[in-house]
């Protein structure tokens, strides 16, 4: 198990706990990328401490290495992918004496690292947030695919590459079509006309042949004022996105901004409108979709309270005062449609189905099939079932920003057992744990700057600036420093970091921003 | 492992200690200086630290015998060097008697009050202890610990110390940068003082056990006890050691198990399984490696047989043990000792060092050596791989057996120290002619422990199948009250009842049990409701307190035995018979081991064969 740019441990902690059996009682090597050393770095059999952004110069040294010592799938690479011969080229650069620099990783890690991934029966590479909040995240995980596709890693049981999500249902607002260019099923708006023509039959409408955009291109039309009106559904883009001043700036300049939530968020407070909702986990029926693609049941356990409303009964009224005389249907019956829409992703899921198999995986296109384990199982017919596998050519990129004389400090955001993403759900709880937010900074930073734990100190970036606790936490070396999002009303991280975002996914880099810190005195009793 | 360490740290003394059994720190990852470029990118971990976890008690150990307790500095390295997380390394700690987890003077001299002892003289030592040095310690001390000073003493009351025909006997433990444990015997009111504070000097009795039948060319088992220096592997060469391997390398290994399985010989534990089938099991598992562990934790109280055949023919054990590997395919053994026999683990060391220099150990088959820490149930098999993989000392459930599911989970032999010492002689004169000693359905000779009201107390070697009543006249026991045959998980037996014969089915028509080999004698000037309390208490003591029936079980036994004693019984004393049989049957059938499974079984032969509790109104 390469768990890379993940803390699992804290961040997935039940999925953390099937992978422990795994390595407790069944022999799971572990092995984590990760600039700090966390909770799961402390499980890993090896911890490679990589340089903030440097992941795609350590996945292309892996594969260098791997080309190297012989250890390429050939068989696979010959029949299943293509493009290889310009990968090897690619990542002829990156020998381990180029790498260990790059990364701080000696160089005998990495090899070691490499053969160990290579010569394993079953190999399996999961990521998160470390690997897709940076500028290049796409590259990133191209990267790990290009790992996966030069061993033979994919399309077999126990292999492949894994994203894991945040929360119980991020896959599914991706496979309902919950993307720009996207329809239910992954089916392509620009690409697939007779797609789109089967929702318009359906819908009794004309989809636009166009793309929508994401969040970052929202906010950029928002500032630009090409964008007036806004409907959020759940998320609370005031405390959760990068450089959040900015994004203050943006909602508060909209003409119309309407939030269905279930808590008065900090953006649902800036709302012109709030729809309060019910609870989609306990008070609404529909199903979910986690990250091994397994679609499931989700039942209403309790009624709503009062004045809060069904999802399905707030689209539809909205669009009968828009004039367009919708049913309200049951979850069921939304379910149904999507089955009949993309029948070859989960045509065969019908809830009676899904509550026989406790959920199935897809792709799952007819009530005969079992569902799907693992995918890309074609790349291992003779010949390849279909397109064979792209290699992706990735060059390393620094961060955006590297630490300088002003900003010496490097910080990298993630988060912590015990809270969930801006808290909202998880700061209204009691837990011994709970102990506001830090800066995490190494034992020797600490003592070079006379900063000793519970110290206030004063953390400044380019674009904006914050007095917190600091925590003193041996997992962090020199010049790396790291905070969370989980209290964004003490201390909003956020104004710290930048929204540069990756052109190909929209997702920022919240990864690394250079910062400065200084001691403001121990200790003060008003928060700044 | 994601662990929270405790604030305190190490002292430079316990790091150390630690540090000179498990190795230096490799990194600042476990328990090292922080700095290095290298450390900052990358650690190791996982698999090969969680592999180290049996060294959990030999590093606990060590912080024991460096400065006599185990502080939460010196626990919070441990368990940083190991992976472990502190409450489950105190969780260990805590288990074992002879590690302790308070402050406590460096000098500690446990005084054996069991049975045996107790019944020649340790109430004499321990009022004299009393006077002198002050109560005995049993919880925390008052005040700053670290500032105690070398010369600081204190005693404890301790169970038996498998001294038992030295006694009263004694354990000393002294903490320090060359720490020292020993053994003493015949232990004088004023000499435990003296030894206690310190003014006098002491010396391991052990060395100088009395062995009642020396010269008597019949020995088998004792052949070279007291005749061959156990010190030299020569002069055990010389008196035809390592003869019986030369033999089994040269016939294979199913020989072996053959002449085994011809001799009938049963293991000498308490089970009495067929040695040769237990071998044959294991050697016939698929999973590798096959372990075999010598279990040398000898303390079921009044048993002092293996610590003898250990200090006094300790390479006879090294060569049994390697027969049995090399029989059952094993690559590794572990020798558990128990903590308390200093000298014989000194001697056991010496020998495994010395056959290691001469190419007889090492290269395809070695021994671990481990000590106990202070704990009866440890002896319990399960209970005893437990201990060596670095746990609480708590029997697992069976099945799966050992010959399955042992040491490490892997296909382990474990054979007591007594059963193997057979192995060679077996080896030597072939299975048949071993079978032709004894009885039909018990063969061969048995160690017996005689303490108490003897004249000539000691080990005996006799063939299964000799009167009870001939090997008393052998140990000069003539007056006596009653007999513990078997130990505390034994039975009284009457004086009327000599005419016993001693074999396993001899001692099953009687429904008593041979055990241990235990035999001791009472005579009238004790009182035999204090030994029952007293080994009523010993059971609640050492009870692991894993099970219910057993943890909840020996303290209401305890409870009713102290009413019966001091007149205040609930509901008359027929009610509190009644309780206590109910209670014992409950453990008996619904304990995990057999510490539940045979905790009644002394209470119920001293009401039911003694008659104990009758009222003679």
């Amino acid at each position: 198990m390469f768990l890379w740019g993940s803390n699992a441990r804290e961040a997935h902690p039940i999925w953390f706990h099937h992978l422990l059996k795994g390595i407790r009682h069944h022999g799971t090597r572990l092995y984590v990328m990760d600039p700090r050393r966390t909770a799961s770095a402390q499980w890993a059999d090896v911890w490679l401490g990589l340089r903030v952004g440097s992941d795609i110069a350590l996945s292309n040294a892996m594969a260098r290495e791997i080309i190297h010592a012989g250890l390429a799938h050939n068989a696979f690479i010959a029949n299943s992918t293509s493009g290889f011969d310009a990968y090897r080229i690619s990542v002829e650069p990156y020998t381990l004496a180029f790498t260990e620099p790059l990364t701080g990783i000696p160089a005998d890690v990495i090899r070691d690292a490499a053969h160990a991934f290579a010569t394993a029966d079953r190999a399996m590479i999961c990521w998160t947030l470390g690997i897709t909040e940076h500028h290049n995240a796409v590259d990133n995980v191209l990267a790990l695919i290009n790992l996966c596709l030069l061993t033979g890693h994919v399309g077999r049981w126990g292999s492949g590459c894994n994203p894991l999500r945040g929360q119980n249902n991020v896959q599914g607002g991706g496979d309902m079509g919950a993307i720009p260019n996207k329809l239910a099923g992954f089916q392509d708006i620009e690409l697939d006309p007779a797609a789109r023509a089967r929702f318009d039959a359906a819908w009794h409408t004309t989809i636009p042949p166009t793309s929508g955009k994401n969040l970052t291109q929202m906010l950029q039309a928002m500032t630009a004022g090409e964008m007036t009106s806004l409907f959020v559904i759940g998320e609370n883009p005031a405390q959760s996105d990068a450089d959040v001043n900015h994004v203050e700036a943006a909602l508060r300049g909209l003409d119309h901004l309407v939030v269905q939530e279930i808590f008065l968020t900090k953006t649902a407070e800036l709302a012109h409108v709030v729809l309060p909702s019910t609870a989609s986990w306990c008070e609404s029926e529909g199903t979910v979709t986690n990250s091994e693609r397994r679609v499931q049941r989700v039942r209403k356990a309790m009624d709503a309270p009062n004045g809060a409303r069904d999802e399905l009964w707030i689209l539809s009224e909205i669009a009968r005062r828009m004039g367009h005389d919708w049913p309200t249907p049951s979850a069921e019956d939304v379910w149904n449609e999507v089955r009949t829409l993309a029948p070859d992703f989960v045509g065969g899921m019908s809830y009676a189905r899904l509550q026989e198999h406790d959920g199935l995986q897809w792709p799952c296109p007819d009530e005969a099939h079992p569902g799907t384990p693992f995918l890309h199982e074609r790349l291992w017919q003779t010949p390849v079932g279909g397109m064979p596998a792209p290699f992706s050519l990735v060059a390393y990129e620094p961060p955006s920003e590297e630490r300088t004389p002003e900003f010496p400090f490097l910080l990298t955001t993630g988060r912590r057992l015990e809270s969930y993403n801006t808290g909202v759900q998880s700061g209204g709880y009691d837990s011994p744990l709970h102990v506001g937010e830090t800066l995490d900074i190494s034992p020797e930073d600490a003592t070079r700057l006379g900063i000793a734990g519970g110290d206030e100190v004063r953390v400044t970036s380019r674009r904006g600036s914050l007095v917190v606790t600091a925590r003193i936490d041996p997992a962090l070396r020199e010049n790396l420093v790291f905070m969370t999002m989980h209290f964004p009303d003490e201390v909003n991280t956020n104004v710290l970091t930048l929204d540069v975002s990756d052109p190909k996914s929209g997702t920022a880099e919240f990864k690394a921003c250079a910062v400065r810190v200084a001691h403001v005195g121990t200790p003060v009793p008003e928060r700044a | 492992m994601d662990i929270r360490l405790p604030d305190a740290a190490p002292t430079i003394e316990e790091r150390a200690a630690v540090d000179a059994v498990i190795g230096s720190p490799v990194s600042a990852w476990d328990g090292g200086a922080r700095g290095s470029a290298r450390d900052a990118h990358t650690a190791t971990g996982g698999a090969s630290v969680r592999g180290r976890r049996h060294e959990l008690v030999p590093a606990l150990q060590a912080l024991q015998a460096r400065v006599g307790w185990i502080s939460e500095g010196g626990l919070g390295y441990v368990c940083e060097r190991l992976n472990v997380p502190p409450a489950d390394a105190w969780g260990v700690a805590t288990f074992y008697a002879l590690l302790a987890t308070t402050p406590r003077p460096r000098r500690v001299l446990h005084v054996c009050t069991d049975i045996a002892c107790a019944a020649r003289g340790a109430h004499d030592i321990e009022r004299a202890l009393e006077q002198s040095v002050g109560s005995a310690l049993s919880g925390a001390l008052e005040g700053d610990a670290i500032l105690m000073r070398e010369s600081d003493c204190a005693w404890m009351h301790s169970p038996c110390l498998g001294m038992c025909d030295m006694a009263p006997a004694a354990f000393l433990a002294v903490a320090g940068e060359s720490p020292s444990e020993m053994l003493l015997g015949a232990l004088t009111s004023e000499d435990a003082v003296r030894i206690c504070r310190p003014e006098r000097s002491a010396q391991d009795d052990s060395a100088t056990p009395p062995i009642p039948q020396l010269g008597d060319p019949s020995l088998v088992l004792l052949e070279r006890v007291g005749v061959v220096d156990p010190t030299s592997l020569d002069a055990y060469r010389v008196a035809g050691g390592f003869t019986a391997l030369a033999k089994a390398r040269s016939m294979g290994a199913e020989w072996v198990i053959s002449e085994l399985v011809a001799s009938k010989l049963m293991g000498r534990g308490g089970a009495a399984f067929p040695t040769g089938r237990k071998w044959e099991a294991v050697r016939t598992q698929v999973a590798t490696p096959h372990y075999l562990v010598c279990n040398a934790d000898e303390s079921e109280p009044g048993t002092f047989k293996d610590r003898l055949l250990m200090t006094h023919d300790p390479f006879a054990i090294v060569e049994s043990m390697t027969i049995a590997a090399f029989a059952a395919g094993c690559s590794v053994a572990y020798l558990y000792v128990r903590a308390e026999y200093a000298l014989a683990y000194a001697r056991i060391e010496h020998a495994v060092r010395e056959c290691r220099k001469a190419g007889l150990l090492g290269d395809d088959f070695d021994i671990q050596l481990r000590r106990g820490a202070g704990a009866y149930i440890c002896g319990e098999e399960t209970a005893l791989f437990e201990s060596i993989e670095g746990k609480r000392g708590e029997p697992r459930s069976k099945p799966p057996f050992p010959v399955e599911v042992g040491l490490f989970g892997k296909p382990t032999v474990v054979n007591n120290v007594e059963t193997l010492a057979n192995v060679i002689p077996i080896l030597l004169n072939g299975g048949a002619a071993f079978a032709r000693t004894g009885t039909e359905q018990s063969t061969g000779t048995r160690l017996f422990c005689l303490s108490g009201a003897v004249d000539r107390p000691g080990v005996y070697e006799v063939p299964f199948g000799t009167s009870l009543r001939s090997l008393l006249d052998l140990a000069g026991v003539r007056d006596f009250s009653a007999l513990l045959l078997g130990g505390a998980a034994g039975t009284f037996i009457r004086p009327d009842e000599v005419d016993l014969v001693l074999s396993l089915e001899g001692a099953r028509a009687v429904n008593a049990t041979l055990g241990s080999g235990v035999i001791m004698a009472f005579d009238r000037s004790v009182d035999l409701h204090d030994i029952v309390r007293r080994i009523a208490g010993f059971f609640r003591d050492e009870s692991c307190g894993q099970c219910v029936p057993c943890r909840v079980g020996t303290v209401r036994q305890e409870e009713a035995l102290h009413r019966l004693a001091h007149g205040k019984s609930i509901g008359g004393v027929a009610n509190e018979l009644a309780l206590l049989e109910e209670v014992g049957v409950a453990m008996r059938d619904a304990s995990i081991c057999g510490l539940g499974q045979t905790a009644y079984a002394v209470v119920e032969s001293a009401i039911k064969r003694l008659r104990l509790y009758e009222v003679t109104s």
